[in-house]
This record gives C-alpha cells, sequence and structure tokens, in this order.
C-alpha cells in the first residue's frame, strides 16, 4: 500500500495543531502509516485538540508507549473514565452509551482476579492439548479451497479458522458460530463503516448476544466446572456474579480478542509474503522460520492498531504535559514501526532478529492473554499452507476496514497454486 | 566469569557462562535456552522470562519484591510459585556463580 509522493507532502503541509490520525478514512485508503512518520519525528507526544472523538493525546514512539504501558497506576483503563478505545461511550448518543466493563476495561485488582479466571486457558501446557485440534481443523478447510480459481481468503480461511477456534474456546454450538463473527465486528462497528445501520441496530445485536450466551451461561453453571471459557467464568468467584453489563463486557472482550485480532493478522501474513515474494523464497527453503515469520507478521500488521488510557493525574510524556482527565491514545501501529527501536521498520522480514520485540500484544499488566494462542494459530496457518500450496497470489486490491482501532480487511481475493 | 545453569521442565541441563552485570534473562536469550522468551527486551514488561529459582539459591537471589511490577506481573504467569521470579529482574554477579533456574514449559 505504497503512498503516492503528492501524498507525503500534503501531509507535511499540514499545520501540527490540526494534525488528526484519528480519521477512520485514513486507514480505510491504508494511508495511515506516513502521517506516523511525521509525528514520530516532529511530534512525538502530540495533542490533537479536536477530532470526531474529541481531544486527545497520541503516543507514537515504542518507548514512551512502553512508559505509559507500565505506569497503569496514573494511565487507567477503566471503562467508567471511557476505557481502552479512542471513541468514548457517549459518542454513540443517548440510548446507546451505556458502559461495558469489561476486564481490560479495569484496573488493578479487580482486573487482576478476572483476568486470573480465564488465563489457564492459554497456558503453554492447555495450548499444547489444542493444538491437533486447531491443526486438523485448518488442515480442513484449506483442503476444501479451490485451486487456481479466485475466492476471497478472509471469508474462506481468516474467518472461519478463528471463527473455529473462538468456538473451540467457548464451546459453543457449531452450526451457529457464524454469530461469533457477526457479534465481533458489531462490537467494533460504527453506522459509518456500514457494519451495523444504527448505534440502536448495534445495541440490539449486542444483547442479542448476551441472551444467547446467557443460555449457554445458565446450562453450564449447573454442570461439573469444565475448561471451556464459559464454564471458567461460571464457576470462579471473581466472574461468577458480574452483573449483566459486565457479563455481556467480559463477552466482548473475549469474542474480539479471539476473532478481529488473529482474523487480520492471518491476512495480513497472507499479502505481505505476496509483496515480499523474496522473503516468501527464504520460508520456502526454510520452514523453521515460520515462529519467527508468525512474530513479523503480527509487528507488520499490527491487527489492533491503538489502546486509549486516561490519565488520573497530570504526569510528564516525553516532554509534554498531559492533564488529569486526558485522553491519550497509544499508537501501537506506529510504535511497531519506530525505527530508534525496530531496525528496518519498513521491511517484511521473515528471519528478522528479535521479532518478538514489538508492541502489538501490548505490555504490562493488559498484556495480550491470547498472544501464544495467537502465535500458535499463525504458525499452523503457515505450515499447513506450506505443505499444500507453492503460492498464495493476490490477485486484487484488497479492502480495507473503516476503524482506527480494528486496522484489518474486508476482503483479500487471492489464487491457490498448487 | 560466574555460570548458570537453567535446567527445562523435561529435566535438561544448560550449563551457560554470562559476565557479571547482565541479567539471568540475558543469559538465556544469549543461550537460546528453551521456555524463554523475554519478548519485552528485558524491561519487566511481558512476564516471558518466567523462572522457578533452586531452593537453595532462593535467599541468594531473593523473591519478588510485594507490589513491585515484577510481582504484578508474575501473578498471571502459568503456574506461579513462591520461588518464581523474572530472570530480567535477576542481576547476575559473582555471588550468583553456579546459580541454577528452572525453566517452565513455556511463556504466555
Amino acid at each position: 500500500m505504497a503512498t503516492k509522493l503528492a501524498d507525503i507532502e500534503d501531509i507535511y503541509a499540514i499545520p501540527l495543531d490540526k494534525f488528526n490520525v484519528a480519521q477512520p478514512e485514513l486507514w480505510e485508503a491504508g494511508v495511515i502509516e506516513p502521517y506516523f512518520d511525521r509525528l514520530r519525528k516532529e511530534a512525538p507526544v502530540h495533542y490533537c485538540a479536536e477530532s470526531q472523538y474529541g481531544p486527545y493525546w497520541s503516543i507514537t514512539k515504542y518507548n514512551d508507549i512502553m512508559e505509559v504501558e507500565m505506569n497503569h497506576k496514573v494511565f487507567s483503563s477503566e471503562s467508567s473514565l471511557g476505557g481502552i478505545t479512542i471513541d468514548d461511550p457517549d459518542s454513540r448518543g443517548e440510548g446507546n452509551d451505556m458502559e461495558y466493563p469489561m476486564f481490560i476495561a479495569m484496573d488493578p485488582p479487580k482486573h487482576d482476579a478476572q483476568r486470573k479466571t480465564i488465563s489457564p486457558m492459554f497456558a503453554p501446557s492447555h495450548l499444547a492439548l489444542l493444538a491437533d485440534n486447531i491443526r486438523a481443523r485448518a488442515g480442513e478447510i484449506f483442503d476444501e479451497l479451490p485451486i487456481g480459481e479466485e475466492f476471497d481468503f478472509v471469508d474462506r480461511v481468516s474467518i472461519e479458522l478463528t471463527t473455529q477456534m473462538l468456538a473451540i474456546l467457548f464451546d459453543f454450538p457449531w452450526e451457529d458460530r457464524r454469530k461469533l463473527t457477526r457479534w465481533s465486528d458489531v462490537a467494533t462497528g460504527t453506522p459509518e463503516s456500514g457494519i451495523v445501520e444504527s448505534w440502536d441496530q448495534r445495541t440490539e445485536e449486542l444483547f442479542e448476544c448476551a441472551e444467547y450466551f446467557k443460555k449457554l451461561w445458565d446450562e453450564r453453571i449447573n454442570e461439573e466446572p469444565r475448561k471451556d471459557l464459559i464454564s471458567m467464568m461460571a464457576h470462579a468467584d471473581a466472574t461468577k456474579d458480574m452483573p449483566y453489563m459486565e457479563f455481556l463486557g467480559n463477552l466482548i472482550l473475549l469474542i474480539v480478542g479471539g476473532n478481529d485480532t488473529t482474523r487480520n493478522s492471518i491476512t495480513g501474513g497472507v499479502l505481505a509474503l505476496h509483496e515480499h515474494p523474496e522473503e516468501f523464497a527464504k520460508l520456502v527453503a526454510d520452514p523453521s522460520l515460520i515462529p519467527n515469520l508468525a512474530s513479523e507478521i503480527i509487528r507488520w500488521q499490527t491487527p489492533l492498531a491503538h489502546m486509549r488510557r486516561t490519565a488520573l493525574e497530570d504526569v510528564e510524556v516525553g516532554g509534554k504535559l498531559i492533564k488529569a482527565g486526558d485522553k491519550v491514545v497509544m499508537w501501537y501501529l506506529s510504535g511497531n514501526r519506530d525505527e530508534e527501536v525496530i531496525e528496518d521498520p519498513y521491511e517484511f522480514k521473515v528471519d528478522r532478529k528479535g521479532a518478538r520485540r514489538h508492541l502489538a500484544f501490548g505490555f504490562g499488566v493488559h498484556r495480550c492473554v491470547g498472544n501464544r494462542l495467537a502465535e500458535m494459530q499463525l504458525q499452523i496457518v503457515w505450515e499447513e499452507i506450506l505443505k499444500r500450496f507453492s503460492r498464495v497470489e493476490v490477485v486484487g486490491k484488497p479492502e480495507l476496514i473503516y476503524s482506527t482501532f480494528v486496522r484489518g480487511f474486508k476482503t483479500l481475493p487471492v489464487i491457490l497454486h498448487k | 566469569m560466574p555460570s548458570i545453569t537453567f535446567i527445562e521442565h523435561d529435566g535438561t541441563k544448560h550449563v551457560v557462562e554470562i559476565d557479571a552485570g547482565t541479567t539471568a534473562r540475558d543469559a538465556a536469550i544469549d543461550n537460546d535456552i528453551p521456555g524463554i522468551d523475554g519478548d519485552c527486551g528485558g524491561n519487566c514488561a511481558c512476564a516471558t522470562c518466567h523462572v522457578f529459582v533452586a531452593d537453595e539459591w532462593i535467599d541468594a537471589t531473593g523473591k519478588a519484591e510485594p507490589e513491585s511490577n515484577e510481582a504484578e506481573l508474575l501473578q498471571f504467569a502459568d503456574d506461579y510459585k513462591d520461588n518464581s521470579r523474572l530472570a530480567c529482574q535477576i542481576p547476575v554477579t559473582d555471588d550468583l556463580d553456579g546459580l541454577v533456574l528452572h525453566t517452565p514449559m513455556g511463556q504466555h
């Protein structure tokens, strides 16, 4: 997605006090990266006074982002203060401005107790037990794909794989699993994005999600505890008596966390390896690079572009004074392109040294709980692709998502070669 | 030059030598010790260099300070125990020559 030179000149002509990276149009057009290049150079901690999300600070450099991540006592994730995304609940208008408390949008100690309820699902020993099942299902998906014929990789592979994974983690009724995909899209969607017609519709669909899960919850709370995310929450002290909105909030968290993210990394990897045939050749020659590839894809794609915090007190970051109550946005995508920490950040290298040292999972207490599962899924995808196909050719322009939060793809047309 | 012995969850031993003044995390990463990832580069930000200190060494290394970043992150580590530490928070000195650390099956 190369940006034309003229665009770059335009970017540098914008007065810095009017500079606003939080415009979903720029993300949908795939031109956001050079905007961050300028901020990192000229105003790495930048205040934008006016945007559709209100005033906000941008943190754009890797080390500054790390500093904010590690200081959760000052930089709060609390949903009642606005939570972890740039948009505030009240932007959805009256009747749809309710909060959805979820543990990613809580501070310690409550966050800690709820996170610990579900984290055993993602422990290395448990992931090892899941691996064969994931591989078998990935294999089935790949075996059914047409050779030499155009299809949408997002729908047939990325969505199907991540949705199946999520259905396994929830032990969700298999035939209804695409509901999970829909609820994930709805949760991060807006009327402007085209995913929902109105905020009312979004609220309505999220409550349908809650009602569906409530039935599963009520069944499982009366059964012996077992290792699915619903049962784990239904039987744990920290989560068994959650108020209704918190129940729904945590479900949304797990659905989005397991869906949008890996879906877009899977697709992003296909595009990156298509655009870098020399790197794909390296991979074919040495498949032991696959674990490294997974980390590099996650850095390259950065499927969640930002996380937001709210300052609880006046605090200085990068020489700028952030005031108590200010909205602070850590742009992971920008941090993952920071040349001071990531060598040749605009090069996609399957054999990158220190590939795991990216920001896409966040750092500190909120670091992605499913990070090792995400890596495992990506590894399995590429192992199974290399077994079957000589090349995944991208044959048209990808359609990108209208969002400053989810950085990903609506469609990616491909042809598989034997 | 102090030496550290890393023992994997399956019992495999790795004896490595490193310069005093670095950390046990650096020793693991520089020598590709299985089970240690060290994603954040040694900044006590990710808890992917979780190790178990051998009983006879826990007095020498000390335990994670209560309420520290280290303790806060360790509580999310798989199989967190009383002798759990983040290797990036164990500076290696000549006094720790011979230190024995057990590595978990994996990090998360």
